[in-house]
Protein backbone atom coordinates (compact mmCIF):
# COMPACT_ATOMS: atom_id res chain seq x y z
CA UNK A 1 0.00 0.00 0.00
CA UNK A 2 2.73 2.34 1.38
CA UNK A 3 5.00 1.31 -2.20
CA UNK A 4 2.09 2.44 -4.15
CA UNK A 5 0.92 5.75 -2.51
CA UNK A 6 4.80 6.14 -2.76
CA UNK A 7 5.03 5.41 -6.90
CA UNK A 8 2.28 7.93 -7.25
CA UNK A 9 3.70 10.98 -5.27
CA UNK A 10 6.92 10.60 -6.45
CA UNK A 11 5.76 9.53 -10.47
CA UNK A 12 5.68 13.15 -11.28
CA UNK A 13 9.24 13.96 -10.88
CA UNK A 14 10.64 10.61 -11.77
CA UNK A 15 8.91 10.42 -14.69
CA UNK A 16 8.44 13.92 -16.16
CA UNK A 17 7.90 12.74 -19.64
CA UNK A 18 5.01 9.89 -18.88
CA UNK A 19 3.56 12.51 -16.29
CA UNK A 20 2.98 15.31 -19.06
CA UNK A 21 1.54 11.92 -21.24
CA UNK A 22 -0.93 11.36 -18.60
CA UNK A 23 -1.91 15.11 -18.04
CA UNK A 24 -2.62 15.15 -22.13
CA UNK A 25 -5.04 12.33 -21.98
CA UNK A 26 -6.37 13.66 -19.04
CA UNK A 27 -7.36 16.54 -21.13
CA UNK A 28 -8.20 15.26 -24.50
CA UNK A 29 -10.01 12.10 -23.98
CA UNK A 30 -12.83 14.52 -22.56
CA UNK A 31 -12.59 16.64 -24.89
CA UNK A 32 -13.31 13.95 -27.36
CA UNK A 33 -16.24 12.96 -25.27
CA UNK A 34 -17.24 16.71 -25.27
CA UNK A 35 -17.17 16.66 -28.78
CA UNK A 36 -19.05 13.57 -29.42
CA UNK A 37 -21.60 14.76 -27.22
CA UNK A 38 -21.31 18.82 -28.75
CA UNK A 39 -22.99 16.72 -31.70
CA UNK A 40 -25.54 15.40 -29.90
CA UNK A 41 -26.24 18.51 -28.02
CA UNK A 42 -26.49 20.19 -31.79
CA UNK A 43 -29.06 17.82 -33.39
CA UNK A 44 -31.06 18.21 -30.28
CA UNK A 45 -31.23 21.80 -29.63
CA UNK A 46 -31.62 22.71 -33.44
CA UNK A 47 -34.38 19.84 -33.56
CA UNK A 48 -35.77 21.93 -30.92
CA UNK A 49 -36.21 24.68 -32.62
CA UNK A 50 -37.55 23.53 -35.36
CA UNK A 51 -39.79 21.50 -33.19
CA UNK A 52 -39.01 18.43 -33.60
CA UNK A 53 -37.58 15.92 -31.28
CA UNK A 54 -34.06 14.98 -32.83
CA UNK A 55 -32.73 11.94 -32.19
CA UNK A 56 -34.10 9.66 -29.51
CA UNK A 57 -34.05 5.96 -30.67
CA UNK A 58 -30.28 4.86 -29.90
CA UNK A 59 -30.39 4.12 -25.61
CA UNK A 60 -32.22 6.17 -23.71
CA UNK A 61 -33.69 9.45 -25.19
CA UNK A 62 -30.52 8.95 -27.68
CA UNK A 63 -27.44 8.81 -25.42
CA UNK A 64 -26.13 6.62 -27.59
CA UNK A 65 -26.61 7.98 -30.83
CA UNK A 66 -22.70 10.18 -31.01
CA UNK A 67 -21.26 6.52 -29.96
CA UNK A 68 -23.12 4.89 -32.94
CA UNK A 69 -22.06 7.67 -35.48
CA UNK A 70 -18.61 7.11 -34.26
CA UNK A 71 -18.84 3.41 -34.52
CA UNK A 72 -20.61 3.79 -38.25
CA UNK A 73 -17.76 6.19 -39.38
CA UNK A 74 -14.97 4.21 -38.30
CA UNK A 75 -16.25 1.06 -40.02
CA UNK A 76 -16.91 3.35 -43.45
CA UNK A 77 -14.76 2.56 -46.10
CA UNK A 78 -11.82 5.42 -46.74
CA UNK A 79 -11.78 6.16 -50.39
CA UNK A 80 -8.93 7.92 -51.47
CA UNK A 81 -9.73 9.45 -54.88
CA UNK A 82 -7.72 8.42 -57.93
CA UNK A 83 -4.49 10.50 -58.72
CA UNK A 84 -4.39 12.40 -55.34
CA UNK A 85 -1.16 12.76 -53.76
CA UNK A 86 -2.18 10.06 -51.04
CA UNK A 87 0.16 11.61 -48.31
CA UNK A 88 -1.45 14.64 -48.43
CA UNK A 89 -5.03 13.73 -48.93
CA UNK A 90 -4.68 11.51 -45.90
CA UNK A 91 -2.25 14.68 -43.59
CA UNK A 92 -5.21 17.39 -44.34
CA UNK A 93 -7.85 16.43 -41.90
CA UNK A 94 -4.66 15.99 -39.29
CA UNK A 95 -3.92 19.39 -39.69
CA UNK A 96 -7.21 20.36 -39.29
CA UNK A 97 -6.97 18.54 -35.81
CA UNK A 98 -4.40 18.82 -34.51
CA UNK A 99 -3.94 22.28 -33.67
CA UNK A 100 -7.52 22.36 -32.76
CA UNK A 101 -6.38 20.07 -29.48
CA UNK A 102 -2.59 21.53 -29.11
CA UNK A 103 -4.33 25.20 -28.53
CA UNK A 104 -5.91 23.30 -25.16
CA UNK A 105 -2.41 22.89 -23.86
CA UNK A 106 -2.16 26.92 -22.34
CA UNK A 107 -5.49 26.79 -21.63
CA UNK A 108 -5.96 27.32 -17.61
CA UNK A 109 -9.28 25.13 -16.34
CA UNK A 110 -8.93 26.87 -12.99
CA UNK A 111 -6.39 28.38 -10.67
CA UNK A 112 -3.33 26.84 -11.71
CA UNK A 113 -4.78 23.80 -13.42
CA UNK A 114 -2.73 24.20 -17.09
CA UNK A 115 -0.44 21.81 -18.45
CA UNK A 116 1.81 24.17 -19.40
CA UNK A 117 1.44 27.91 -18.37
CA UNK A 118 3.74 29.97 -20.91
CA UNK A 119 3.61 33.68 -20.87
CA UNK A 120 2.83 33.89 -24.88
CA UNK A 121 0.15 31.87 -24.27
CA UNK A 122 -2.26 34.19 -26.36
CA UNK A 123 0.32 33.97 -28.77
CA UNK A 124 0.83 30.34 -28.88
CA UNK A 125 -3.23 30.03 -29.70
CA UNK A 126 -3.31 32.80 -32.13
CA UNK A 127 -0.54 30.59 -34.29
CA UNK A 128 -2.58 27.32 -33.64
CA UNK A 129 -5.50 28.88 -34.81
CA UNK A 130 -4.25 29.85 -37.95
CA UNK A 131 -2.68 26.79 -38.70
CA UNK A 132 -5.85 25.00 -38.78
CA UNK A 133 -6.49 26.68 -42.07
CA UNK A 134 -3.83 24.34 -43.43
CA UNK A 135 -5.47 21.37 -43.34
CA UNK A 136 -8.58 23.16 -44.96
CA UNK A 137 -6.61 24.39 -47.56
CA UNK A 138 -4.44 21.12 -48.43
CA UNK A 139 -7.54 18.78 -48.07
CA UNK A 140 -9.52 21.05 -50.92
CA UNK A 141 -6.51 21.34 -53.30
CA UNK A 142 -5.66 17.80 -52.55
CA UNK A 143 -8.96 16.30 -53.47
CA UNK A 144 -8.46 17.31 -57.61
CA UNK A 145 -12.39 18.16 -57.25
CA UNK A 146 -14.26 21.68 -58.02
CA UNK A 147 -16.17 21.60 -55.24
CA UNK A 148 -13.43 20.96 -52.39
CA UNK A 149 -11.46 23.89 -54.35
CA UNK A 150 -13.73 26.03 -54.10
CA UNK A 151 -14.66 25.65 -50.47
CA UNK A 152 -10.62 26.15 -49.37
CA UNK A 153 -10.94 29.38 -51.72
CA UNK A 154 -13.46 31.00 -50.01
CA UNK A 155 -12.49 29.22 -46.32
CA UNK A 156 -8.86 30.14 -46.77
CA UNK A 157 -9.95 33.64 -47.83
CA UNK A 158 -12.26 33.89 -44.79
CA UNK A 159 -10.17 32.32 -42.07
CA UNK A 160 -7.52 35.05 -43.00
CA UNK A 161 -9.70 37.96 -42.98
CA UNK A 162 -11.79 37.02 -39.96
CA UNK A 163 -8.01 36.52 -38.25
CA UNK A 164 -7.47 40.09 -38.45
CA UNK A 165 -10.16 41.41 -36.72
CA UNK A 166 -10.28 38.09 -34.16
CA UNK A 167 -6.38 39.32 -33.78
CA UNK A 168 -7.13 42.80 -32.82
CA UNK A 169 -9.90 41.79 -30.74
CA UNK A 170 -7.03 40.03 -28.40
CA UNK A 171 -5.05 42.94 -28.51
CA UNK A 172 -7.82 44.71 -26.42
CA UNK A 173 -7.89 42.12 -24.26
CA UNK A 174 -4.05 41.89 -23.79
CA UNK A 175 -3.86 45.43 -23.45
CA UNK A 176 -6.49 45.12 -20.90
CA UNK A 177 -4.65 42.52 -18.98
CA UNK A 178 -1.22 43.28 -19.64
CA UNK A 179 0.12 40.26 -20.04
CA UNK A 180 -0.26 37.36 -22.49
CA UNK A 181 -0.35 34.51 -20.33
CA UNK A 182 -4.02 33.51 -20.04
CA UNK A 183 -3.91 33.09 -16.48
CA UNK A 184 -2.60 35.99 -15.97
CA UNK A 185 -5.93 37.17 -18.18
CA UNK A 186 -7.82 35.54 -16.43
CA UNK A 187 -6.36 37.60 -12.94
CA UNK A 188 -6.56 40.87 -14.09
CA UNK A 189 -10.85 40.23 -14.13
CA UNK A 190 -10.98 39.15 -10.75
CA UNK A 191 -13.31 41.23 -8.94
CA UNK A 192 -17.09 39.76 -10.09
CA UNK A 193 -19.47 39.81 -13.18
CA UNK A 194 -19.24 43.48 -13.71
CA UNK A 195 -14.93 43.33 -13.69
CA UNK A 196 -15.01 40.96 -16.10
CA UNK A 197 -13.52 42.01 -19.66
CA UNK A 198 -16.97 41.70 -21.37
CA UNK A 199 -18.09 44.71 -19.81
CA UNK A 200 -15.34 47.17 -20.73
CA UNK A 201 -14.37 45.31 -23.69
CA UNK A 202 -18.11 44.86 -24.98
CA UNK A 203 -17.68 45.87 -28.83
CA UNK A 204 -14.26 43.59 -28.69
CA UNK A 205 -16.37 40.48 -27.00
CA UNK A 206 -18.81 40.41 -29.48
CA UNK A 207 -16.53 40.78 -32.63
CA UNK A 208 -13.93 37.81 -31.09
CA UNK A 209 -17.04 35.32 -30.84
CA UNK A 210 -18.57 36.50 -34.15
CA UNK A 211 -14.93 36.21 -35.48
CA UNK A 212 -14.55 32.82 -33.61
CA UNK A 213 -17.83 31.57 -35.71
CA UNK A 214 -16.45 32.64 -39.02
CA UNK A 215 -13.01 31.09 -38.42
CA UNK A 216 -14.67 27.72 -37.40
CA UNK A 217 -16.52 28.02 -40.51
CA UNK A 218 -19.99 27.38 -38.79
CA UNK A 219 -23.41 29.07 -39.70
CA UNK A 220 -24.40 31.87 -40.73
CA UNK A 221 -20.30 31.70 -42.15
CA UNK A 222 -20.68 28.63 -43.28
CA UNK A 223 -19.88 29.09 -47.47
CA UNK A 224 -16.91 26.70 -47.05
CA UNK A 225 -19.46 24.08 -46.44
CA UNK A 226 -22.31 25.37 -48.63
CA UNK A 227 -24.41 22.35 -48.45
CA UNK A 228 -26.68 24.07 -51.08
CA UNK A 229 -24.13 25.74 -53.33
CA UNK A 230 -20.61 23.42 -53.08
CA UNK A 231 -21.92 20.19 -51.96
CA UNK A 232 -19.92 19.72 -49.27
CA UNK A 233 -17.13 22.35 -49.89
CA UNK A 234 -13.25 21.51 -48.52
CA UNK A 235 -14.31 17.79 -47.49
CA UNK A 236 -16.43 16.26 -50.05
CA UNK A 237 -14.20 13.87 -51.09
CA UNK A 238 -13.73 12.37 -47.88
CA UNK A 239 -15.13 9.62 -45.87
CA UNK A 240 -14.92 7.53 -43.27
CA UNK A 241 -12.51 8.23 -40.88
CA UNK A 242 -10.95 11.03 -42.50
CA UNK A 243 -14.27 12.83 -42.86
CA UNK A 244 -14.68 12.11 -39.13
CA UNK A 245 -11.62 13.54 -38.30
CA UNK A 246 -12.81 16.97 -40.26
CA UNK A 247 -15.58 16.59 -38.10
CA UNK A 248 -14.07 16.54 -35.00
CA UNK A 249 -11.86 19.32 -36.19
CA UNK A 250 -14.69 21.27 -36.86
CA UNK A 251 -16.47 20.81 -33.43
CA UNK A 252 -13.35 20.90 -31.26
CA UNK A 253 -12.51 24.39 -32.77
CA UNK A 254 -15.63 25.37 -31.80
CA UNK A 255 -15.60 24.54 -28.11
CA UNK A 256 -11.82 25.97 -28.28
CA UNK A 257 -13.06 28.83 -29.33
CA UNK A 258 -16.25 28.98 -26.79
CA UNK A 259 -13.01 28.06 -23.83
CA UNK A 260 -11.06 31.40 -25.26
CA UNK A 261 -13.96 33.99 -25.31
CA UNK A 262 -15.07 32.18 -21.73
CA UNK A 263 -11.68 32.93 -20.21
CA UNK A 264 -10.86 36.04 -21.56
CA UNK A 265 -13.98 38.25 -21.60
CA UNK A 266 -16.20 35.91 -18.97
CA UNK A 267 -13.21 35.65 -16.23
CA UNK A 268 -12.52 31.88 -17.43
CA UNK A 269 -13.12 29.90 -13.73
CA UNK A 270 -13.89 33.16 -11.53
CA UNK A 271 -16.99 33.01 -9.90
CA UNK A 272 -19.79 35.60 -11.05
CA UNK A 273 -20.75 36.23 -7.49
CA UNK A 274 -17.74 37.67 -6.29
CA UNK A 275 -17.80 40.55 -4.64
CA UNK A 276 -21.30 40.52 -3.89
CA UNK A 277 -23.29 39.15 -0.80
CA UNK A 278 -23.47 35.57 -2.39
CA UNK A 279 -20.02 34.95 -2.70
CA UNK A 280 -19.68 33.06 0.36
CA UNK A 281 -23.12 30.91 -0.82
CA UNK A 282 -20.88 29.79 -4.00
CA UNK A 283 -17.82 29.18 -2.45
CA UNK A 284 -17.95 25.22 -2.41
CA UNK A 285 -18.51 25.59 -6.30
CA UNK A 286 -14.67 24.56 -7.92
CA UNK A 287 -13.63 27.19 -10.14
CA UNK A 288 -13.63 24.92 -13.19
CA UNK A 289 -17.70 24.52 -12.98
CA UNK A 290 -17.78 27.85 -13.46
CA UNK A 291 -15.39 27.20 -16.45
CA UNK A 292 -17.48 24.78 -17.98
CA UNK A 293 -21.00 26.99 -17.79
CA UNK A 294 -19.39 29.32 -19.24
CA UNK A 295 -18.03 27.20 -22.22
CA UNK A 296 -21.68 25.82 -21.90
CA UNK A 297 -23.11 28.93 -22.60
CA UNK A 298 -20.86 29.95 -25.79
CA UNK A 299 -21.44 26.36 -27.05
CA UNK A 300 -25.03 27.20 -27.30
CA UNK A 301 -24.56 30.55 -28.77
CA UNK A 302 -22.75 28.30 -31.37
CA UNK A 303 -26.12 26.01 -31.88
CA UNK A 304 -28.66 28.78 -31.52
CA UNK A 305 -26.79 30.56 -34.46
CA UNK A 306 -26.93 27.86 -36.67
CA UNK A 307 -30.61 27.34 -36.02
CA UNK A 308 -31.67 31.01 -36.45
CA UNK A 309 -29.42 32.73 -39.12
CA UNK A 310 -29.15 32.53 -42.87
CA UNK A 311 -25.66 31.69 -44.44
CA UNK A 312 -24.27 35.11 -45.43
CA UNK A 313 -23.65 36.18 -48.95
CA UNK A 314 -19.75 35.81 -49.81
CA UNK A 315 -19.25 39.37 -50.59
CA UNK A 316 -20.81 40.26 -46.82
CA UNK A 317 -18.93 38.10 -45.19
CA UNK A 318 -16.31 40.38 -46.54
CA UNK A 319 -17.40 43.45 -45.96
CA UNK A 320 -18.37 42.22 -42.39
CA UNK A 321 -15.11 41.21 -41.45
CA UNK A 322 -12.75 43.89 -43.30
CA UNK A 323 -15.28 47.15 -43.46
CA UNK A 324 -17.02 46.85 -40.31
CA UNK A 325 -15.23 44.37 -37.84
CA UNK A 326 -11.58 45.94 -38.13
CA UNK A 327 -12.20 49.15 -38.01
CA UNK A 328 -14.74 48.83 -34.77
CA UNK A 329 -11.83 47.08 -33.46
CA UNK A 330 -9.17 49.41 -33.90
CA UNK A 331 -11.42 51.96 -32.19
CA UNK A 332 -12.00 50.24 -29.59
CA UNK A 333 -8.22 49.67 -28.59
CA UNK A 334 -7.35 52.88 -28.68
CA UNK A 335 -10.15 53.50 -26.34
CA UNK A 336 -9.23 50.60 -23.99
CA UNK A 337 -5.27 51.69 -24.15
CA UNK A 338 -6.69 55.41 -23.54
CA UNK A 339 -8.73 54.19 -20.70
CA UNK A 340 -5.48 51.61 -19.06
CA UNK A 341 -3.18 55.13 -19.47
CA UNK A 342 -5.75 57.15 -17.18
CA UNK A 343 -6.42 54.00 -14.60
CA UNK A 344 -10.01 53.91 -15.54
CA UNK A 345 -12.36 52.29 -12.57
CA UNK A 346 -13.37 50.23 -12.04
CA UNK A 347 -11.40 48.15 -14.00
CA UNK A 348 -8.41 49.20 -14.72
CA UNK A 349 -7.22 50.95 -11.62
CA UNK B 1 -31.72 60.10 -41.12
CA UNK B 2 -33.26 56.41 -41.69
CA UNK B 3 -29.88 55.33 -43.07
CA UNK B 4 -28.16 56.85 -39.74
CA UNK B 5 -31.32 54.68 -38.28
CA UNK B 6 -30.64 51.43 -40.23
CA UNK B 7 -26.42 52.06 -39.36
CA UNK B 8 -27.28 51.88 -35.55
CA UNK B 9 -29.95 49.67 -35.84
CA UNK B 10 -27.32 46.72 -37.95
CA UNK B 11 -24.66 47.93 -35.59
CA UNK B 12 -26.47 46.67 -32.62
CA UNK B 13 -27.40 43.65 -34.39
CA UNK B 14 -30.75 44.44 -33.49
CA UNK B 15 -32.47 41.88 -36.24
CA UNK B 16 -30.24 39.68 -34.96
CA UNK B 17 -31.36 39.65 -31.45
CA UNK B 18 -34.92 39.10 -32.93
CA UNK B 19 -34.00 36.13 -34.66
CA UNK B 20 -33.01 34.60 -31.86
CA UNK B 21 -35.45 35.52 -29.57
CA UNK B 22 -37.95 33.76 -32.15
CA UNK B 23 -35.98 30.32 -32.20
CA UNK B 24 -34.88 30.92 -28.21
CA UNK B 25 -38.79 30.50 -27.79
CA UNK B 26 -40.04 28.02 -30.29
CA UNK B 27 -36.98 25.87 -28.11
CA UNK B 28 -40.06 25.70 -25.43
CA UNK B 29 -42.62 25.18 -27.83
CA UNK B 30 -44.18 21.79 -27.74
CA UNK B 31 -42.96 19.12 -30.55
CA UNK B 32 -44.87 18.01 -33.23
CA UNK B 33 -42.95 15.30 -33.77
CA UNK B 34 -44.79 12.05 -33.72
CA UNK B 35 -43.09 8.75 -32.51
CA UNK B 36 -44.27 6.46 -35.84
CA UNK B 37 -44.18 2.86 -34.30
CA UNK B 38 -45.74 3.79 -30.80
CA UNK B 39 -47.83 6.71 -31.94
CA UNK B 40 -49.83 7.07 -35.16
CA UNK B 41 -51.29 9.76 -36.77
CA UNK B 42 -55.51 9.48 -36.55
CA UNK B 43 -56.75 8.19 -39.82
CA UNK B 44 -59.90 9.81 -42.03
CA UNK B 45 -62.81 7.29 -42.99
CA UNK B 46 -61.43 8.29 -46.42
CA UNK B 47 -58.24 7.13 -46.22
CA UNK B 48 -56.77 6.15 -49.15
CA UNK B 49 -54.39 3.08 -48.41
CA UNK B 50 -53.79 -0.55 -50.22
CA UNK B 51 -56.84 -1.54 -52.15
CA UNK B 52 -59.24 -4.13 -51.51
CA UNK B 53 -62.23 -5.80 -53.51
CA UNK B 54 -65.32 -6.53 -51.75
CA UNK B 55 -68.05 -9.36 -51.39
CA UNK B 56 -71.56 -8.72 -50.86
CA UNK B 57 -72.96 -10.08 -47.49
CA UNK B 58 -74.20 -14.06 -48.83
CA UNK B 59 -70.57 -14.12 -50.18
CA UNK B 60 -70.97 -13.26 -53.80
CA UNK B 61 -68.53 -10.81 -55.19
CA UNK B 62 -69.01 -7.72 -55.81
CA UNK B 63 -67.49 -6.24 -58.81
CA UNK B 64 -69.52 -7.12 -62.41
CA UNK B 65 -66.52 -6.65 -64.63
CA UNK B 66 -68.05 -2.89 -65.80
CA UNK B 67 -64.48 -1.59 -66.13
CA UNK B 68 -64.98 2.09 -65.00
CA UNK B 69 -62.09 1.61 -62.96
CA UNK B 70 -59.57 0.43 -65.86
CA UNK B 71 -60.93 3.17 -68.03
CA UNK B 72 -60.78 6.09 -65.22
CA UNK B 73 -57.60 5.12 -63.40
CA UNK B 74 -54.90 8.24 -64.78
CA UNK B 75 -51.91 5.95 -64.00
CA UNK B 76 -53.40 2.89 -66.38
CA UNK B 77 -52.39 0.52 -63.07
CA UNK B 78 -55.51 -1.44 -63.46
CA UNK B 79 -55.74 -4.45 -66.21
CA UNK B 80 -58.66 -6.46 -65.72
CA UNK B 81 -60.06 -9.36 -68.66
CA UNK B 82 -63.61 -10.45 -68.65
CA UNK B 83 -65.82 -13.70 -69.74
CA UNK B 84 -69.24 -14.98 -68.75
CA UNK B 85 -69.07 -17.13 -65.53
CA UNK B 86 -71.06 -21.04 -65.80
CA UNK B 87 -74.37 -19.30 -64.50
CA UNK B 88 -73.59 -16.31 -67.21
CA UNK B 89 -73.13 -13.81 -65.30
CA UNK B 90 -70.12 -11.28 -65.99
CA UNK B 91 -67.35 -11.58 -64.01
CA UNK B 92 -63.52 -10.99 -64.21
CA UNK B 93 -61.20 -13.80 -64.86
CA UNK B 94 -58.16 -10.87 -64.52
CA UNK B 95 -58.33 -7.86 -61.94
CA UNK B 96 -54.59 -6.29 -61.14
CA UNK B 97 -53.28 -3.50 -59.95
CA UNK B 98 -50.02 -2.59 -60.57
CA UNK B 99 -49.26 -1.09 -56.89
CA UNK B 100 -45.81 0.63 -58.91
CA UNK B 101 -48.01 2.84 -61.27
CA UNK B 102 -50.91 3.03 -58.75
CA UNK B 103 -50.92 6.97 -57.41
CA UNK B 104 -53.72 6.18 -54.66
CA UNK B 105 -55.99 8.65 -55.85
CA UNK B 106 -59.22 6.62 -54.59
CA UNK B 107 -60.45 7.35 -58.34
CA UNK B 108 -61.48 3.51 -59.14
CA UNK B 109 -63.55 3.33 -55.89
CA UNK B 110 -65.04 6.51 -56.67
CA UNK B 111 -65.98 4.76 -60.26
CA UNK B 112 -67.24 1.77 -59.01
CA UNK B 113 -71.36 1.82 -59.44
CA UNK B 114 -71.05 -1.58 -56.85
CA UNK B 115 -68.42 -0.42 -54.46
CA UNK B 116 -66.59 -3.78 -55.24
CA UNK B 117 -63.14 -2.08 -55.61
CA UNK B 118 -62.39 0.43 -52.33
CA UNK B 119 -59.50 1.45 -50.74
CA UNK B 120 -58.69 0.23 -47.12
CA UNK B 121 -56.72 2.18 -44.30
CA UNK B 122 -53.94 -0.03 -44.61
CA UNK B 123 -50.57 1.47 -45.65
CA UNK B 124 -47.70 -0.44 -44.00
CA UNK B 125 -46.67 -3.13 -46.46
CA UNK B 126 -43.77 -4.31 -48.37
CA UNK B 127 -43.04 -5.96 -51.18
CA UNK B 128 -39.99 -8.68 -51.23
CA UNK B 129 -40.25 -9.28 -55.04
CA UNK B 130 -41.51 -7.32 -57.74
CA UNK B 131 -43.84 -9.40 -58.53
CA UNK B 132 -45.79 -9.37 -55.46
CA UNK B 133 -46.08 -5.27 -56.13
CA UNK B 134 -49.01 -6.75 -58.77
CA UNK B 135 -52.47 -6.84 -56.44
CA UNK B 136 -54.34 -10.02 -58.05
CA UNK B 137 -58.05 -10.51 -57.44
CA UNK B 138 -56.99 -13.52 -55.16
CA UNK B 139 -54.77 -11.11 -52.82
CA UNK B 140 -57.54 -7.91 -53.41
CA UNK B 141 -60.80 -10.14 -52.38
CA UNK B 142 -58.33 -12.17 -49.45
CA UNK B 143 -57.81 -8.61 -48.06
CA UNK B 144 -61.85 -7.40 -48.53
CA UNK B 145 -62.67 -10.53 -46.74
CA UNK B 146 -60.57 -9.82 -44.17
CA UNK B 147 -61.04 -6.26 -43.55
CA UNK B 148 -65.04 -6.44 -44.67
CA UNK B 149 -66.17 -4.89 -41.34
CA UNK B 150 -63.66 -1.92 -40.99
CA UNK B 151 -64.28 -1.33 -44.41
CA UNK B 152 -68.25 -1.23 -44.25
CA UNK B 153 -68.02 0.98 -41.38
CA UNK B 154 -65.84 3.67 -43.62
CA UNK B 155 -68.57 3.20 -46.45
CA UNK B 156 -71.31 3.76 -44.29
CA UNK B 157 -70.07 7.21 -42.48
CA UNK B 158 -69.32 8.01 -46.00
CA UNK B 159 -72.51 7.31 -47.44
CA UNK B 160 -74.33 10.44 -47.35
CA UNK B 161 -71.67 12.03 -49.12
CA UNK B 162 -71.54 10.13 -52.19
Amino acid sequence: MEAITNFLVSFPTEFPVLWILVRIVVIVLPLMLAVAYFTYAERKIIGYMQVRLGPNRVGPKGWLQPIADAVKLMFKEIIIPTGVNKFLFVLAPMLALGPALAAWAVLPFDDGMVLTDINAGLLYILALTSVGVYGVIIAGWVSNSKYAFLGAIRSAAQIVSYEIAMGFALVGVLVAAGSLNLSDIVHAQEGGLLHWFWLPLLPLFVIYFISGVAETNRAPFDVAEGESEIVAGFHVEYSGMTFAVFFLAEYANMILISALTALMFLGGWLSPFQGTFMESWFAWVPGIIWFFLKVLIFGFLFLWFRATFPRYRYDQIMRLGWKVFIPITIVWILVVAVAVVYKFPIWFD
Amino acid sequence: MNTLVNYVRSLFLVELFRGMGVTGRYLFRSKFTLEYPEERAPQSPRFRGLHAQRRYPNGEERCIACKLCEATCPALAITIEAAPREDGQRRTTRYDIDLFKCIFCGFCEESCPVDAIVESRIYEYHFENREDAVMTKSKLLELGEKYEEQLAADRAVQAAYR
